[in-house]
């Protein structure tokens, strides 16, 4: 017996002897295991993480949320601003070898448009055809002006996968993905790890310092980092808040952190239901005023964050370049809160905060519960299954429910679906025709400083008539070997592959 | 025996019939639309009305079964909406690895188990007894995932010996599957170890109490033959009965132990699945863990059969 006992213990050791040989494998820790990997069909934010380094985009996002080339290498709208003329990079090719030239860029956008099941449909609505110009130059028609179109294009709906291995796969595509990336793909073992290799013909090539890059996801924020520390991973995406404390002491990693583009809030049924009406805090905008002046935002991010993220009042947090500035965050007022439920006749209103599972949202429902009780809120916390909680809250039954959105580029992608009339993401109900005029606008404008006044005229709206109370926008936080240099921090929270190297 | 054999498949029918429309009925209840669920976070109103339609969700549920079933009989199990992989293909990936975790699990029960066990009836009342019983309560009661992060943070982060987590195929690299799954194995070994020991220190006291224990003593043999070969082989009876049912209680209970050491095995599948309403895996994976079931329950009493003659009648 004593022999098969010592015998792991010998295999663990080969192990970790192994483990000191020459470095050129990437190895990233993944808060979920990715859905499909075709950028069409694809549905979540892991997701996004392994596509930056499978499949390259017209346009990137840099730190500062700047749209920049790169398969693209320039644009012009046109006068009207209803069609968007694109310059493709020279010499890019797939990982198959075919060119990726006017053809593909026209291919792919159609694709997303008329594949069965397609996620960017919603996306590139507002563009009606896609016309090759030459063989490097594409336009792409729409039916009015559409600002939000080039943050769009830096996302999935801006890949381009290969026609020839689209076409032969169909719609298993995402079994085998084919790009234009810095890596190609090897293979998926469910639930275990994807695996990519160096693409040799990447058009950016001396960008790229990794042979392969292998993504595992693994779900415990815990033992995503004891894999870091124990040096079977390089980077891991998504640390708990909690655990920063703990790794700030080693020298042999570093934490980066980024404040999300998204956001976490409460959202508040106020008409998605006739379950609004039967709720003082559905009917009266008094009392949604006085539960927001009971809240400490900066507490609760203390308490239930670590501090680990930035206070906010709006879909796009108080450092992004959109933040409407006439409305700042609200401080907390439980006297005025008080004062507020006396008017409306209802000293003591109850009503169900509908929380996801999570220990995150739950920390957050209990210290909102409590702080809201100080001003005479009786919050009953319903801690929900994540697709139950979405299909109540689609349906509007719920009172009120917390809710986090993972962030788009522009702030259209954080507000149209949420506050536009009968939006899918609407799940408050919200409709009003003065917002929807301001937010069509908005969208219908490229002059940046128009499109800013525009959202400062939404969010006097918005934050009157509180259809979602905004909390704050948490920290991506990055944790990895301080081996690793080069590293771009884009608010987008995904992890890009380019420039990062060993030293 | 033909009949016999006749009259056991004939039963296997009706039962894997009403399997099935147990699994399927069940799955209904889950709450929430599975098209809502499935169509990621924008919620493209186009989207979900594809995948209802994909999936027949606007039919009725008798129709959903024979959809469903009748794939079943041709041996399509479905594939998998979120990563559009044959379910047929995901449940041969997964399940060597949960026999093989399992298998681990119960060899490591069965010596820690049953030594224990052995030690604490024949040193009854000593400190080597009460030690045992500690470690039997220990076992029982320590929660698979807390053990699970505390040896992680152990043996691979402190010690660096072992892996923190994942999995190594055996045919890849034999030593690294060790490696990777001692500690899995170890966890979910462990509370049944604790089952085994107080399983076996009981069926031990009562044999050692025996006449023929007594008369072995008596003959003047040495009390380590007694123990061993007269009281330890008619003691393992029932704990060899009680480790067969426990292998298919072990294969579900690897949820747990699977996520924290993220090894993608049959449990992680099932749960994903069930948290992903990928309504497909679901229904395959049950279907196929209760086949597996009933085929061994067929393939037992057929042993029973042709070793018990009276059975044979």
């Amino acid at each position: 017996m004593k022999k098969i006992f010592l015998y792991p213990l010998v295999a663990a050791l080969a192990v970790f002897a192994g483990a000191a040989t020459a470095q050129t494998t990437l190895r990233i820790g993944l808060a979920e295991d990715p859905d499909v990997l075709d950028p069409t069909l694809a549905r979540t934010f892991v997701g996004r993480i392994v596509f930056n380094s499978l499949c390259d985009k017209l346009f990137d996002l840099d730190e500062k949320l700047n749209i920049v080339p790169q398969l693209a290498t320039s644009y012009t709208w046109s006068a009207d601003h209803k069609a968007l003329t694109i310059k493709l990079r020279q010499g890019v090719t797939f990982h198959d070898g075919e060119k990726l030239d006017a053809a593909a860029v026209k291919f792919n956008l159609e694709r997303h448009k008329t594949m069965q099941g397609s996620n960017r449909r919603g996306e590139l609505a507002p563009v009606t055809s896609v016309d090759v110009v030459d063989a490097q130059t594409v336009r792409l028609n729409l039916a009015a002006p559409f600002a939000p179109l080039l943050a769009v294009l830096t996302d999935r709906a801006g890949m381009m996968v290969s026609p020839k291995a689209a076409q032969a796969e169909g719609a298993h595509f995402g079994t085998r993905p084919v790009c234009s990336g810095p890596f190609k793909f090897v293979e998926r073992v469910a639930q275990d790890r994807i695996v990519l290799e160096r693409f040799p013909n990447y058009w950016n090539k001396g960008a790229i310092h990794f042979d392969r890059v292998v993504y595992q996801p693994i779900v415990d924020a815990s033992v995503r980092l004891a894999n870091l520390r124990s040096g079977q991973l390089d980077f891991i995406e998504r640390m708990a808040p909690s655990d920063v404390p703990g790794l700030k002491g080693d020298s042999r990693f570093k934490i980066s952190r980024i404040v999300e583009i998204g956001y976490q809030g409460i959202t508040i049924n106020i008409g998605k239901s006739d379950q609004a009406q039967k709720n003082p805090l559905g009917r009266d905008p008094r009392v949604r005023e006085a539960f927001e002046l009971s809240l400490d935002r900066k507490a609760i991010t203390q308490v239930a964050m670590d501090g680990e993220a930035e206070v906010g009042n709006q879909w796009v947090a108080p450092n992004n370049p959109w933040y409407a500035k006439n409305v700042p965050v609200p401080q907390r007022d439980v006297a005025k809160a008080k004062a507020l439920l006396a008017a409306a006749g209802v000293p003591n209103p109850s009503f169900t905060l509908m929380t996801p599972t999570t220990s995150d949202a739950q920390k957050i429902a209990q210290v909102v519960q409590a702080m809201a009780k100080e001003a005479g809120f009786d919050v009953k916390v319903q801690s929900t299954e994540f697709s139950t909680s979405l299909d109540l809250a689609d349906k509007g039954q719920y009172d009120a429910y917390m809710l986090a959105w993972s962030g788009r580029a522009d702030p259209d992608g954080n507000l149209y679906s949420f506050h536009a009339c009968k939006q899918p993401l609407n799940y408050a109900g919200y409709c009003k025709p003065e917002v929807d005029e301001l937010i069509n606008r908005s969208r219908a404008t490229t002059d940046p400083a128009a499109r800013l006044k525009l959202f400062e005229q939404i969010e006097a709206h918005v934050a009157k008539d509180r259809p979602i109370v905004y909390l704050f926008h948490r920290h991506w936080l990055w944790a990895y070997s301080a081996k690793l240099s080069g590293l771009r921090t884009v608010p987008d929270g995904l992890v890009r592959v380019q420039d990062l190297k060993f030293n | 025996m033909f009949k016999f054999l006749l009259q056991r498949l004939a039963t296997i029918v009706p039962t894997l019939f009403f399997v099935s429309i147990l699994i399927f009925g069940l799955q209904q209840l889950l709450p929430g639309d599975p098209a809502t669920a499935l169509a990621g976070e924008d919620h493209d109103p186009s989207v979900i009305a594809y995948l209802r339609a994909k999936f027949h969700l606007d039919e009725p549920l008798y129709m959903r079964y024979f959809y469903w079933a009748n794939g079943v009989l041709h041996g399509d199990l479905g594939e998998s909406v979120r990563i559009q992989k044959p379910v047929v293909d995901l449940i041969l990936e997964k399940l060597p690895v949960t026999v093989q975790l399992a298998s681990m699990a119960i060899v490591i029960a069965i010596v820690f188990g049953v030594s224990a066990g052995i030690v604490s009836a024949v040193k009854k009342d000593t400190a080597w007894d009460y030690a045992a019983n500690v470690f039997a309560l220990w076992g029982l009661s320590t929660p698979n995932f807390w053990l699970g992060i505390l040896l992680i943070m152990l043996f691979a982060v402190k010690l660096g010996w072992l892996p923190a987590s994942g999995y190594v195929s055996p045919f890849e690299d034999l030593k690294a599957n060790l490696a990777a799954m001692i500690m899995p194995a170890f966890v979910l070994g462990n509370a049944f170890a604790a089952v085994l020991m107080r399983h076996t220190r009981s069926a031990m006291l009562q044999v050692l109490s025996a006449d023929y224990v007594r008369t072995a003593r008596a003959k003047g043999l040495d009390e380590r033959v007694v123990v061993l070969k007269h009281a330890l082989r008619n003691a393992l009876v029932p704990v060899i009965t009680l480790g067969a049912l426990a292998f298919g209680e072990l294969l579900g209970g690897t949820v747990l132990t699977e996520t924290v050491f993220s090894i993608p095995g049959f449990g992680k599948l099932i749960v994903d699945a069930v948290f992903n309403r990928d309504y497909s895996v679901v229904q395959g994976v049950v279907l196929f863990t209760a086949t597996v079931y009933i085929t061994l329950n067929l393939l037992a009493d057929l042993a029973y059969f042709l070793v018990n003659p009276r059975m044979r009648g």
